[in-house]
């Protein structure tokens, strides 16, 4: 009961966080603030017992920052302030209260029951003997491994890891063609219009 | 973008080997303890935006070219399509072909020991190039204004 008490603080303290980013007007501020919604984010991880979440989400948590401010070290000027638009607030808004509403009928539900199982019930448990079950009581025969999160990973849903490893490769690729220097020099040298 | 005080230096110059050599032992024990692949491959890329931040653009430059960081990132995602291939062999895409050997140890697990440093080769070449080429980028001046 404890450890939930602690989550929901932890997730009151993410949406200030990002309240906060989103904002405030200096940069800097935003990129803090953003950063402490992510180790919030990694609290929480170890809070539920998965130290295979937490671990890469502090080190992304910290490699992240280190880029941004960076970045923001050294362009500082492009800052630009936002408008402040009281219709987008309100929609805005109003979309929150959509969801919340959305989420409160599916976890409490109106009066058939909850559609979303409880808080730490596995969705996948049902049946004989499910899904999740299997994978628990099997995965050092059926993989040979110690961990079983690594098991699932890179044995049962190898699919999945393959499909995340490509997601990695086309960002970076992406990433390489935003900088890339050959078209920097070539619209360096044309005349600007 | 110039290198930091001969303080900083110092301390990365001790550090940033420790780091990666914890790194590629994340890589290799995933299948043992919490991490894997891509938290090794991370905190290997820790150690480097460690020696690049310290050292400053134009050394990581000469050591490291961001050309060479292509040619690891594309092996990496070749070798881990080639485990997943080579699961053919026992009959089937990503079937693990290799025997499992005894829980606990650290030569178990078939195929998931070779995909997970596939995947930390891959995960630390790809996040360098992208940092190393954001350091560069940022140290021009924009020629657009």
């Amino acid at each position: 009961m404890t450890i939930d008490l602690f989550i929901l603080l932890l997730i009151g303290f993410m949406l200030a966080a990002g309240l906060i980013a989103v904002e405030t007007s200096d940069l800097l501020s935003a990129v803090i603030a953003v950063g402490a919604a992510g180790f919030a984010l990694s609290v929480i991880d170890l809070l539920l017992g998965a130290p295979d979440l937490a671990f890469p989400q502090v080190l992304v948590e910290i490699i992240t920052l280190v880029l941004l401010i960076r970045m923001i070290m050294t362009r500082r000027d492009t800052s630009r302030q936002t408008p402040r638009d009281t219709l987008r607030t309100a929609v805005v808004l109003l979309g929150g209260g959509v969801f919340l509403v959305a989420a409160f009928l599916a976890v409490v539900g109106l009066g058939a029951g909850a559609t979303v199982p409880a808080f730490g019930e596995p969705l996948l448990a049902g049946g004989h003997p499910g899904v999740s079950a299997a994978y628990l009581w099997q995965f050092d025969k059926d993989t040979g491994v110690a961990n079983c999160v690594m098991g699932i990973l890179l044995d049962y849903r190898a699919y999945d890891t393959l499909g995340e490893a490509t997601v990695i490769f086309v960002a970076i690729m992406g990433g390489y063609v935003v900088l890339r220097k050959v078209g920097r020099k070539r619209q360096a040298q044309e005349p600007s219009p | 973008m110039k290198g930091m005080t001969s303080i900083v230096r110092d301390v990365t110059r001790l550090v940033a080997g420790v780091v990666m050599v914890y790194g590629v032992y994340v890589s290799c024990t995933g299948h043992l303890t919490p991490g894997g692949g891509f938290a090794g491959g991370v905190i290997i890329m820790a150690g480097v935006v460690m020696l690049v931040l310290a050292f400053g653009g134009e050394r990581a430059n000469e050591l490291l070219a961001e050309s060479r960081c292509h040619v690891l990132d594309g092996s990496g995602a070749l070798a881990f399509a080639l485990v997943a291939l080579l699961g053919f062999f026992a009959g089937g895409f990503f079937v693990n072909f290799l025997p499992r050997g005894r829980v606990h140890q650290l030569v178990s697990g078939g195929m998931i020991l070779p995909a997970n440093l596939a995947i930390s080769l891959k995960v630390a070449a790809g996040l360098i190039g992208i940092f190393l080429a954001l350091v560069l980028a940022t140290r021009q001046p924009s020629s657009q204004e």
